[in-house]
């Protein structure tokens, strides 16, 4: 049988960057295959191409056959005729991929006059089926809202819907669920493999999250650098990956069953360098044994909260963002928080570093009541807490060199000595594992992981004792996570420190914490010890998270079981 | 909430909003005038010559011009309550009069300006967007530039040196030909030759500003993601381009339209000079020459009105141009 | 889309580190043609004014020829003399000083009040920030222009006179821009981390937001000064200006009079301010898509 789809040595590249090398590819009808690779691998630029809808400067050169055709040499109106009809593509972000100007069915109705030829009474009627078949609430009344009117997962419905419209034979998926929260992630994921297999399509996924892949494709490609390394059946992939690198990359992409702990396991890291002849080599660290044991956590805690409320004002009053929490970090402690977004956990972090006047309730740190402690007392003490920020490159003002980053903060907090500022400085950067020439250079000169260091450096250049951090693995690549996995635990042990590690990612908070509490709606809807919460979960909401969680193995749910009995 | 509840709502915030700004502005201006040297008696006195002092002195108690400060100003908000702007020493009319009779010369400058300005702007901006980097767009844009550049008074003199002394096609001032006493179509005919110069000469500059902006505008829009998704459906390049892209670039350009209001009452002051049109921006000058300023605060107090009532104009276009903007 | 990692690279170059954050700015903005254009054409205009004292010493109102002589009739006066007998040349020339310095003098004092009062409102909110805006709006409510008339009347029509009041006419612009942008900026990770670091308020303002904020106020300020010019030469073409000097709306405005017969007189001076607000507006261009790293990557 012929492939629906069948890419051929396919190069693209832009002014001084060779984005894909020599890409290979087929896609089957009715297949799922997963297009698996970190950021910058060039899989989304690949997925664009299928479409054309590479920007001018882009050269492609190669051979993409879709049903016989070769797409590259079709005339861009020809094109346009199997964009949206045979080809669709969704899109990452949902929020921006949607017209905010123009209503939902309005866009809807589009794809379906131009390829259908409807008239405007049939598209409406259309549009309204394809928002029930997404599963939109009271689909005929919010046919008129925009895109602002619909929740993050609701967009990302309407987007299915119209690519769906016009039952293409292909559909494109560039990373469709990373914007949205897990237990939304799940729900789409669904939607898709049912609407291929009631439309009878093939779905191209292409994702960074291996973890995805296992539950939903029939076959894997994996890419590195421009250049697929690997291709094979999921199943095989898991059991038997062929290429060290994709071997590093089930080894570092952490998962909810694995029973690593911080206490006593380092993560697996992948290190990737550079040959002789620019051609890349990888080796995998695999996960071994803490040399150096952890010390246990000491009774007192660094940080107590006390029914803290926070509050922003909105146009329609107050909204609590944080309503009524208690806890406390014991010195030498690792508490994981896990909510989804909205939940208020960002808003408890800055109420506790006083970055948000609290509307309640008490803070104490390290004993001290801080909760509506003017600034200029406050200043002294800040330097006990710290945080580690989401966004390393936002959190590093592009302005300033990394020397003058480090050295205000030293300076500010009283360091009059400049060769004992300059001493720690280095000091520090040994610390992170950032090179010392890094010094003179600007944020903007790092990769991603570096910068995340740079952030590290300045919330441990004071020595705190609390670090609170911020989903601070989760905009980098899986490979980059568990090395900052890996340095926040050995400076926990260096420097004693106690962490408030916030994420939405349960497997990251199940390797990384000794407690963990759950949020929802501004609450803490359950904690507990680390093996109970996973084990144990007593709150439903916890559940909820826990089963949304991506599974490891492929082929687990039963749908999949069903399709291949069929 | 409904439609015409967003409406009425908008309404009422802009008439609270209104009052404390021209209670201010009156009470900014007042004062400042108060600083300049001389009233309008002086130059009564100064142009006619030979009023004795009590003469003086007697007309500046029939115009109050004797009385302290604050009662001067009490008695001009008096005024105000009763929607009266007082009276013009000068003139010898009441203010509102004089102001409503070179009202609608002003009114027909500044608005068939406008309209030409925005028309023209957005379809040079489309075109500039649509062939940005390539030879279309490079020459518009000079050309923009260099009209945004360009003193629209200077270019209303070169037209009339051209048009008017050269080639004799227009007339060279005013807004109808004096004692032509024309009617109907005749009339409409010559005031519309009177009004090229000066709507021109005045929608120049705004031409440009609006240009570069729907061009600045359409490709930064063109690059959004919602533009790729609808490439992504088939469309065609030019319902791409009209209804998203152009769409979303009006929003911006309402904005800045509104702004430019102010910008456009000073510019039609200095056009109405330079073509002798009977507008509001000429009373605006003679009045600051005889040191009239019932006049002059009047003519500030209803640009100022004006402006107010562009804004919420702007924002009720912003409300229906962008879903997500609710009136606040 | 398309990688945009950056590695840490090897080249830190010869540039000093103080500037290093500009240095690519810099480059983009040294590679447009245009921008070049505006900053030369800027830059001659500058030179012009300051030498024109040198080439025509003497007060450039001196009657020194016959009236009305047509350009090129007389070589000492290459442009020709008004209607009374004033050299036109000197006349742009020493126009120009009155120009630029009234342009540049009158967005400082604008930068300065505007700045002030949008870094104000914009970074500490609050009430003051409400009787910021509403200030800002009350003088954003009265049309600028006829407010710099009004203005201009308050004393002798004086060039200090004219600075000021375009001065302090135009800073909302500036006031709106500024508090703008420190508002977003208040809410950046890296003003939170400087926050949580116990950075000062004065600390935070300065060396954190506004080296973030001045390039789009940079911008501005060049359209600005343009503007203000463009003001200037409206105001002494009314009649308006400093009768002790010369400008060139004061030659148009002198000029105009001769339209029929001599209209060189009022296109030479037109021309001269087209070029000057032309360098301004080009410099402003270029510096925009220089300072704005997104259209940067586009061009």
């Amino acid at each position: 049988m012929t492939p629906l789809l069948e890419i051929g040595k396919l190069s693209i590249s832009f002014p001084g960057l060779e984005a894909v090398r020599g890409f290979d590819l087929s896609i089957h009808a009715g297949e799922t295959l997963a297009l698996v690779g970190e950021s910058g691998c060039g899989k989304s630029v690949t997925a664009l191409s299928l479409m054309r809808l590479l920007p001018p400067p882009a050269r492609v050169d190669g051979s993409i056959l879709f049903e016989g055709r070769d797409l590259l040499a079709l005339s861009l109106a020809e094109v346009r005729d199997l964009r949206g009809r045979a080809i669709s593509m969704i899109f990452q972000e949902p929020m921006t991929s949607l017209n905010p100007v123009l209503s939902i069915g309005h866009q809807l109705e589009e794809v379906l006059r131009r390829h259908e030829k409807l008239s405007a009474r049939a598209a409406r009627t259309r549009a309204v089926e394809l928002l029930d078949l997404v599963r939109i609430p009271e689909p005929a009344r919010r046919i008129d809202d925009f895109a602002h009117n619909l929740s993050g997962g609701q967009r990302q419905r309407v987007m299915i819907a119209m690519a769906v419209a016009c039952r293409p034979r292909l559909l494109i998926a560039d990373e469709p669920t990373t914007a949205l929260d897990v237990t939304i992630q799940a729900q789409i994921l669904e939607l898709l493999d049912r609407l291929r297999r009631e439309f009878s399509m093939s779905l191209l996924l292409i994702t960074h999250d291996l973890g995805l892949v296992g539950q939903w494709a029939d076959r894997v490609a994996v890419m590195y650098a421009g250049r697929k390394v690997e291709e094979a059946a999921t199943q095989r992939l898991f059991e038997h990956p062929a290429h060290p690198y994709s071997r590093g990359l089930l080894a570092t992409s952490l998962h909810l069953e694995q029973e690593l702990h911080y206490r006593s396991m380092r993560l697996p890291e992948i290190r990737h360098e550079a040959g002789d002849a620019g051609e890349s080599t990888f080796r995998l660290i695999e996960a071994s044994p803490q040399r150096i044991p952890l010390p246990p956590p000491a009774d007192t805690p660094i940080l107590s909260l006390r029914e803290v409320r926070a509050c922003y004002r909105t146009p329609r009053g107050d909204f609590a963002a944080v309503d009524g929490v208690s806890l406390d970090i014991l010195r030498g402690q690792t508490i994981g928080l896990v909510g989804e977004s909205g939940c208020g956990k960002t808003t408890l972090s800055k109420t506790i570093l006083r970055l948000l006047e609290p509307a309640g309730g008490t803070i104490l740190l390290d004993g001290q009541d801080i909760t509506h402690l003017a600034e200029n007392r406050l200043r002294p003490l800040r330097s006990k807490v710290q945080m580690i920020f989401q966004d390393p490159f936002a959190s590093l003002n592009p302005r300033h060199s990394i020397e003058t980053i480090l050295d205000s903060v030293l300076s500010v907090h009283g360091l009059r000595d400049r060769a004992g500022r300059r001493a720690r400085i280095l000091e520090t950067l040994d610390h992170v594992g950032l090179p010392r020439q890094s010094l003179l250079r600007y944020p903007h000169e790092f990769s991603g992981g570096q910068r995340q260091r740079i952030g590290i450096a300045r919330a441990l250049i004071l020595k705190p004792s609390l670090v609170i951090c911020d989903e601070p693995v989760s905009a980098l690549d899986v490979s980059i996570q568990a090395q900052i996995l890996n340095l926040l635990v050995e400076l926990k042990r260096d420097f004693g420190l106690s962490y408030l590690f916030i994420s939405h990612d349960l497997s990251v908070v199940r390797y990384i914490a000794d407690e963990v509490f759950v949020m929802l709606g501004g609450r803490f809807v359950e904690h507990g010890d680390h093996r109970r919460i996973w084990d144990a979960p007593r709150h439903d909401y916890t559940r909820t998270l826990i089963e949304a969680a991506p599974a490891r193995k492929a082929g687990a749910p039963a749908s999949r079981l069903e399709l291949a009995a069929a | 909430m409904s439609t015409l509840a967003r409406v009425r709502a908008t309404l009422w915030r802009t008439a609270l909003q209104a009052v404390p700004t021209v209670f201010g502005i009156v009470i900014l201006v007042f004062f400042l005038l108060q600083l300049v040297p001389g009233d309008a008696v002086d130059v009564l006195a100064g142009e006619s010559g030979g009023i004795s002092e009590e003469g003086l002195a007697m007309l500046r108690a029939s115009f109050g011009l004797d009385q302290p400060v604050l009662v001067q100003l009490l008695a001009y908000l008096d005024h105000l309550a009763h929607f009266s702007l007082g009276y013009s020493p000068r003139y010898n009319t009441p203010v509102m009069d004089l102001i409503l009779s070179r009202l609608p010369g002003s009114i027909v400058l500044m608005l068939l300006s406008q309209i030409i300005a925005i028309a023209v702007g957005i379809a040079l901006g489309a075109i500039m967007a649509a062939w940005a980097g390539r030879w279309p767009d490079r020459l518009l844009s000079l050309a923009a530039l260099l009209l945004y550049s360009t003193p629209g008074f200077w270019v209303g003199l070169m037209a009339l040196v051209v048009c008017s002394v050269w080639l004799g096609w227009l007339p060279s001032g005013g807004d109808v030909t004096i004692g032509a006493d024309l009617r109907g179509w005749a009339w409409l005919k010559d005031f519309a030759a009177h009004a090229v110069l000066p709507v021109t000469a005045l929608a120049g500059f705004f031409v440009a500003i609006y240009a570069r902006l729907v061009r600045a505008s359409m490709l930064e829009i063109s690059r959004q993601d919602f533009v790729r998704t609808a490439h992504a459906k088939g469309l065609a390049p030019f319902v791409v381009t009209v209804r998203h892209v152009l769409r979303c670039a009006l929003v911006p350009l309402s904005t800045v339209a509104g702004m430019h209001l102010g910008t456009l009452l000073g510019g039609a002051v200095v056009i109405e000079t330079v073509f002798s049109w009977p507008g509001l921006g000429r009373l605006a000058l003679e009045a600051v020459m005889a040191r009239d300023y019932a006049v002059l605060l009047g003519i500030l107090l209803l640009s100022s009105l004006t402006v107010i009532v562009a804004n919420l104009l702007v924002d009720l276009l912003h409300a229906w141009l962008d879903p997500r903007i609710q009136t606040r | 889309m398309a990688s945009s990692t950056v590695f840490l690279s090897e080249r830190s170059g010869p540039w000093s580190p103080r500037f290093g954050q500009f240095t690519p700015q810099i480059r983009a903005f040294l590679r447009n043609p245009a921008g070049v254009a505006g900053l030369s054409l800027l830059l001659l205009m500058l030179l012009t004014a300051l030498i024109a004292p040198l080439l025509y010493p003497g007060d450039p109102l001196d009657m020194v020829a016959r009236p009305l002589l047509r350009p090129g009739q007389d070589l000492r006066f290459p442009l020709g003399t008004d209607s009374l007998g004033r050299d036109v040349v000197a006349g742009l020339a020493h126009g120009a000083r009155i120009s630029l310095l009234i342009g540049f003098s009158a967005v400082s004092i604008s930068l300065l009040i505007g700045t002030l009062i949008g870094t104000v409102a914009g970074y500490f909110g609050g009430w003051l920030d409400d009787l910021l805006v509403h200030l800002t709006e009350l003088f954003q409510t009265l049309p600028t222009f006829l407010f710099v008339i009004v203005l201009v009347t308050i004393g002798k029509p004086s060039v200090m006179l004219i600075t000021l009041s375009i001065g302090v006419a135009s800073w909302p612009t500036i006031a709106r821009l500024a508090r703008a942008e420190f508002r977003s900026l208040r809410e950046s990770d890296f003003v939170m981390a400087a926050r949580s670091l116990g950075y000062s308020n004065s600390r935070i303002i300065f060396r954190e937001i506004l080296p973030n904020a001045l390039p789009p106020i940079i911008v501005t300020t060049s359209v600005m000064v343009a503007t203000a010019i463009l003001n200037e030469s409206a105001l002494s073409f009314l009649g308006l200006g400093d009768p002790n000097v010369v400008s060139w709306g004061s030659m148009i405005g002198a000029g105009r009079e001769m339209l029929r017969t001599a209209w060189y007189l009022t296109a030479f001076p037109g021309a001269m301010i087209v070029l000057a607000v032309l360098s301004l507006n080009l410099l402003g261009d270029a510096l925009n898509d220089a300072l704005n790293p997104r259209l940067r990557e586009l061009s």
